[in-house]
C-alpha cells in the first residue's frame, strides 16, 4: 500500500455537504423548541432607564420576555475572559443581558421567547426601552484621554499596558547610534469576521436528569461546555456541547457568546428546548470583531540598511467588554513585530484601551497579521530611506539558515526556518526584474495606469500553543490536544479528536496520518469530534493549531496501539517483540516473512482476548495528550502586483504569487486550499473591508451589502509555491497554515499600491485602499507638489 | 392570513397554506423540510440561499413563496441522480471547491444555472457570473478551476 500522507486526497467531507445532507445548527429540527430574538441596544452608549416586557408578553405565541435584571439571578458568574493579560487588568463586569447600561450599539437589553421565530421576532419589536443616551467613545485615541469613562467602576478607559522590552538600553543605543531610522504610525481597521454561517444555538433540556445538550456554531465546543458550567451553574458533567456542521469561524466562533449561555439558562428556566439563529446584521453587532489597533513602529538601522533595533507602540481597542481572549489577541503579534529579521534589540508595549464599539476578539492570524502588517509596510520604508531594493533589504536582514532554532529577541527559539529561498522562488516566479523594467518604462512614459510590486516576507507563531507558554503569558489554559485511536473487531479505525474542524478537513487529514501508520485503507477510518460526549478532552480548533497540536495527538496514540499490538501479535507468533517488522498492516517475524500475522487478526484477537499475554487488558486502544515543546514557525514570501488607475484610483491586482513553507504536508490540497482563502481574506483587509462607525457609535456597514468581503469577480489566479522544512517539534515535521495567507497578504498588498504611488510622493495609503482613498491621496500629492512649484 | 401555494420542489409536488410573508427559503426549509439552502444574510448579497425556479437561479431570499406559486423549484437535494451526484457537484469535490460548506449549495447551483447559460465560459465569465455569491474560506480560486472543470467536463454539465 503507498502512502498517502503528502498526496492530494479529495476531502471525505465533501459528499454531504455538496448535497444539502450536512446539518448545521439551523438545520436541526427540534420538536417543542421556543425561539429567542434577543432586543438590542440602538445606541452605542446609553443608560436603560426602564424595559417594559408587557406589550410583547400579550402577543400571540409568546411565552415570555425578560430584561437584564429579571435573568440576573441566572448567572453565577459574569461573562469570562480567560486571559487576564496583567495583574491589574481591568475587566468590567458584564452579564448576557445588559442590566443598567448599554455599552454599544448591539448589546442585548431585552430576550422573547415565543412558539415560532416569526412571533419572537415580532415581539421583540413591541418591547419598549427607554434610554438615556450618552455620548459614544469611538475614537481609540480619544478613549485613552478618559475623556468619557465608559464603565464607572474602573475609572478608567484603559483597560491594561502590556510591555515586553528585554533590554531598554540596547534599543535606546541602536536608535541613537543608527544610520537610519524610520517612524510609522499605521491603522489597523476593524473587520468583521463575516463567517457566511451567521451563529446558532439550540439547548435541549431533560429536566428530570438536569442535563442539558447544547448545539452551537462554535470553533470551541470543549472550552464552552466548562464555561457554561461556571457561569451558569450547572453542573460541567451535566453539559453536552455539540458543534454540528459548522460554517467557517476565523476566529469569531471562539468565544463564549451570550447568546450561548441564554439559551442554556432559559432551557433551565422554562423547562423547554430553547433555540437562537443570529441575522447577518446582528452577526455584524454582536459577533467579535478583528484588529483595531493604531501601531507605532520605528526601525533603527545601519547605513547599509540593516535593521539594529525595532520599537513598537500599540493601541489597541477591546471595545465595550472583555470576551473571552480579547485582551491577548495583540500580543499574540507581540513576539514576531521583528519579523524575519535578525534584530538585536527590541522593545514593545501595547495598551488595551474600551471604546462603545462591539468588542474585538481573535480573528485569523489573531495579532500576527497585525504585527507582520507593521513590520513588512516598515521594512519597505526604510529601503526607501537606505536607497535599495525592497527584496535587497529582506535579504540583507534576514535571520540565516545557520542560527535555527533562532533565539529571538522577543524571547521565542523559532523552530526551523530558511528565509531566502522562499523570497528568491517568489521573484523568480513573478518575474521581479521584468516587472522593475516595465514599471520604469511606465513611470518614464508617464502612464496614467501605474505598476506596483509588493513583497511580503513572513514569519509567524503558531501551533498554539505550549502550555507553560501559555502560563508565562497568563492564559487561563493549556494548550495541549487530546486523541483516542481504537481499532474495532473487524479492524475498522475510529480516531476520536479534541480539535473541532469547521471547514479544515480534519476528518480527511486525521485518517490520513492513521491509515499511513496502520496500513490500513482510509475509508475504514472514521474520525469523531466537536462532540464532548464523544471526545471528552480537547482544546479545540484555532491558532492554527489543529494539524501540529491535534494531528501529532493522533499520530502518538496511533503508535501506542501499534505497540500494544506489536506485543499481541509477537506473543501469538511466538516472537520477541524486538524482532518483529510492522509494515503495511501486518506483523512479521524478522527473516521469517511466512510467520506473520495482520492487524485485521490483531485486532480481533485482541477482541476476543482469547489469547493475550498475562495481565494484558482487552482490546486495541489508546489515548495520547501532546502538549507541544514549542510554537511553530511557518513563513514564506508573498508578492503582490497591483496596476492602480491614476485617474479614477481603482487598484487592480494582476498577479499574486505566494510562496510557503509549513514544513511536510500532509495533504497539499487543503494546504493550497487553506493559503489561497487565507490570501483573499487579507487581501479583502487591505481592499475593501472596514467596520465603519460613526461619531455616535452607530455601526454604518452592518449588512453584507455594506461591508465589502471579497467576491470572486476580484481575483487574479493565485499561483502557489512552496520550500519545506520541516519542524522539529512534532514527529511529523509539520507547521500551521490556516492563518499564513491572511498573515502575509495585507501587507503584500498595500506595498504594492504604495510601490505604484511612489513617483506621487506617496508613502502610506490607510486601509481598506478604496478608489476613493487612492484617488484622494493622488489628488493631494499633486496639488502639494504644485504648490511647491 | 394564510394563503395557498402549490409548487414542484425536485419534481415533487408540494401544497401547502403558508402566511403571505413567507420567503420562498423559509418555505423550503421549514414547510417542505429541505435545509440544504442556506440563509448567510438579509440583503439578498451572500447567494448562499440560491436555488434553481423553472431552470433559472434565482436567491430564494428574494422572493416571497407565494410568489413562486406553480413554479418548478430544484434545490441542491435534488441535483443528484440515482445516487450519483450532479457532474457539477463532483467538479467541486474533485477541485476542493468548497472548505466549510455553507455557501456551497447555493454557489453550486448558481454555478449549474450559470453553464445553462454559458455552457463554455472564460475564467473571466465565471468569475464575474459568481459574484452574486459569496465564499470566505475558499477565495474562490479553486471554485472558479471546478466550474470551468466541469465545463470542460465530457458529460455536459447541465440541470
Amino acid at each position: 500500500m503507498t502512502a498517502v500522507v503528502g498526496t492530494r486526497q479529495l476531502r471525505r467531507e465533501d459528499p454531504e455537504l455538496l448535497t444539502g445532507e450536512a446539518r448545521f445548527v439551523d438545520d436541526l429540527v427540534v420538536p417543542g423548541a421556543l425561539h429567542m430574538a434577543v432586543v438590542r441596544s440602538p445606541h452605542a452608549h446609553a443608560r436603560i432607564l426602564s424595559v417594559d416586557t408587557s406589550g410583547a408578553r400579550a402577543l400571540p405565541g409568546v411565552v415570555a420576555a425578560f430584561t437584564g435584571a429579571d435573568l440576573r439571578d441566572e448567572w453565577a458568574a459574569a461573562m469570562p475572559c480567560a486571559w487576564p493579560v496583567t495583574a491589574d487588568m481591568k475587566n468590567p463586569e458584564h452579564f448576557p443581558v445588559a442590566v443598567d447600561k448599554a455599552c454599544y450599539s448591539g448589546d442585548a437589553v431585552a430576550v422573547v421567547l415565543a412558539e415560532t421565530e416569526s412571533q419572537a421576532k415580532d415581539a421583540a419589536e413591541s418591547i419598549v426601552v427607554d434610554y438615556e443616551a450618552m455620548p459614544a467613545v469611538v475614537d481609540l485615541e480619544d478613549a485613552l484621554e478618559d475623556n468619557l469613562v465608559i464603565h464607572d467602576s474602573l475609572g478608567t478607559n484603559v483597560s491594561y499596558t502590556w510591555n515586553l522590552e528585554p533590554d531598554a538600553d540596547a534599543v535606546e543605543r541602536a536608535f541613537r547610534d543608527a544610520a537610519h531610522t524610520v517612524s510609522e504610525r499605521y491603522v489597523q481597521q476593524r473587520l468583521i469576521p463575516s463567517a457566511m454561517e451567521p451563529r446558532g444555538v439550540c439547548v435541549v433540556p431533560q429536566p428530570f436528569a438536569g442535563e442539558y445538550a447544547v448545539y452551537s456554531s462554535t470553533q470551541i465546543p470543549h472550552i464552552l461546555k466548562i464555561m457554561l458550567g461556571l457561569t451558569t451553574g450547572v453542573s460541567e458533567s451535566k453539559i453536552r456541547v455539540v458543534a454540528p456542521a459548522v460554517g467557517g469561524g476565523f476566529g469569531s466562533k471562539l468565544n463564549v457568546y451570550a447568546e450561548e449561555l441564554l439559551c442554556l439558562a432559559l432551557a433551565r428556566r422554562m423547562k423547554r428546548p430553547v433555540r437562537w439563529t443570529e441575522e447577518r446584521s446582528e452577526n455584524s453587532h454582536a459577533t467579535i470583531q478583528g484588529r483595531g489597533q493604531i501601531q507605532h513602529i520605528d526601525l533603527a538601522a545601519d547605513a547599509t540598511g540593516k535593521i539594529t533595533a525595532v520599537r513598537v507602540r500599540l493601541l489597541a481597542d477591546m471595545g465595550a467588554y472583555l470576551q473571552l481572549v480579547t485582551p491577548g489577541i495583540p500580543l499574540l503579534g507581540a513576539f514576531i513585530y521583528p519579523g524575519v529579521y535578525d534584530v538585536a534589540a527590541y522593545s514593545f508595549s501595547c495598551t488595551g484601551v474600551f471604546t462603545t464599539k462591539t468588542p474585538t476578539d481573535a480573528y485569523r492570524g489573531a495579532g500576527r497579521p497585525e504585527a507582520t502588517y507593521a513590520i513588512e509596510r516598515a521594512i519597505d520604508a526604510l529601503a526607501k530611506e537606505v536607497g535599495i531594493d525592497p527584496a535587497e533589504i529582506r535579504r540583507r536582514n534576514f535571520v540565516a539558515a545557520s542560527a535555527f532554532p533562532y533565539q529571538s529577541v522577543g524571547g521565542l527559539v523559532f523552530d526551523s526556518g530558511d528565509y531566502a529561498p522562499a523570497l528568491q522562488r517568489a521573484l523568480d516566479l513573478v518575474g521581479y526584474d521584468n516587472l522593475r523594467s516595465e514599471q520604469a518604462e511606465r513611470r518614464a512614459a508617464g502612464s496614467t495606469r501605474q505598476l506596483g510590486i509588493g513583497i511580503s516576507s513572513y514569519m509567524e507563531m503558531c501551533g498554539l500553543a505550549p502550555s507553560r507558554a501559555l502560563a508565562s503569558l497568563n492564559y487561563s489554559a493549556g494548550g495541549w490536544e487530546a486523541a483516542t485511536v481504537r481499532i474495532l473487531p473487524t479492524c475498522k479505525v475510529q480516531v476520536v479528536t479534541g480539535t473541532s474542524p469547521h471547514g479544515q478537513g480534519h476528518e480527511t487529514s486525521w485518517s490520513m496520518i492513521v491509515a499511513d501508520k496502520l496500513g490500513v485503507p482510509v475509508e475504514d477510518i472514521e474520525v469523531l469530534h466537536s462532540d464532548t460526549a464523544i471526545s471528552p478532552y480537547g482544546m479545540d480548533t484555532y491558532g492554527s493549531r489543529s494539524l501540529s497540536v491535534g494531528g501529532t495527538a493522533v499520530w502518538l496514540a496511533t503508535e501506542k496501539v501499534i505497540e500494544k499490538a506489536r506485543a499481541i501479535a509477537a506473543h501469538q507468533l511466538e516472537a520477541a517483540e524486538e524482532d518483529l517488522t510492522f509494515e503495511a498492516g501486518t506483523f512479521s517475524v524478522k527473516g521469517s516473512p511466512d510467520r506473520a500475522l495482520p492487524l485485521a487478526g490483531v485486532a480481533f484477537g485482541a477482541f476476543t482476548a482469547h489469547n493475550l499475554p498475562d495481565g494484558m487488558e482487552p482490546n486495541l486502544e489508546a489515548s495520547s495528550h501532546f502538549d507541544p515543546p514549542n510554537f511553530t514557525f511557518p513563513f514564506g514570501t508573498h508578492i503582490c502586483v497591483v496596476e492602480v488607475d491614476e485617474e479614477t484610483g481603482a487598484v487592480a491586482l494582476l498577479n499574486y504569487v505566494a510562496v510557503d513553507d509549513c514544513g511536510n504536508q500532509v495533504n497539499p490540497l487543503i494546504v493550497e486550499g487553506q493559503i489561497h482563502g487565507g490570501i483573499v481574506q487579507g487581501i479583502g483587509q487591505a481592499l475593501f473591508e472596514e467596520a465603519v462607525y460613526d461619531p455616535d457609535g452607530n455601526l454604518l456597514t452592518s449588512t453584507l451589502a455594506d461591508y465589502l468581503i471579497p467576491s470572486a469577480a476580484e481575483f487574479p489566479n493565485i499561483v502557489t509555491d512552496y520550500t519545506v522544512t520541516p519542524s522539529p517539534t512534532n514527529p511529523m515535521g509539520v507547521k500551521g497554515i490556516g492563518e499564513a495567507g491572511t498573515i502575509a497578504s495585507t501587507p503584500a498588498v498595500i506595498n504594492a499600491i504604495v510601490d505604484a504611488l511612489s513617483p506621487y510622493g506617496i508613502r502610506d495609503i490607510d486601509m481598506p485602499a478604496s478608489p476613493q482613498r487612492v484617488w484622494s491621496a493622488i489628488a493631494t500629492a499633486r496639488s502639494a507638489k504644485e504648490a511647491r512649484a | 392570513m394564510v394563503m395557498k401555494v402549490s409548487m414542484s420542489v425536485n419534481g415533487r409536488a408540494q401544497d401547502h397554506d403558508v402566511e403571505p410573508r413567507v420567503l420562498l427559503v423559509h418555505y423550503l426549509r421549514e414547510v417542505v423540510g429541505l435545509t440544504g439552502t442556506n440563509v448567510g444574510c438579509d440583503t439578498s448579497s451572500c447567494g448562499a440561499c440560491t436555488v434553481l425556479l423553472d431552470g433559472e437561479s434565482v436567491k430564494s431570499c428574494t422572493l416571497l413563496a407565494v410568489q413562486a406559486d406553480g413554479a418548478s423549484i430544484t434545490t441542491i437535494e435534488g441535483l443528484a441522480t440515482d445516487g450519483q451526484m450532479h457532474p457539477m457537484q463532483e467538479a467541486f469535490r474533485e477541485n476542493h471547491g468548497l472548505q466549510c460548506g455553507f455557501c456551497t449549495p447555493g454557489m453550486v447551483m448558481a454555478a449549474v444555472s450559470l453553464l445553462q447559460e454559458h455552457p463554455h465560459p472564460s475564467e473571466a465569465e465565471v468569475r464575474h457570473g459568481l459574484e452574486g455569491n459569496l465564499c470566505r474560506c475558499t477565495g474562490y480560486h479553486n471554485i472558479v478551476k471546478a466550474v470551468l472543470a466541469a465545463a470542460s467536463a465530457p458529460a455536459e454539465a447541465s440541470a
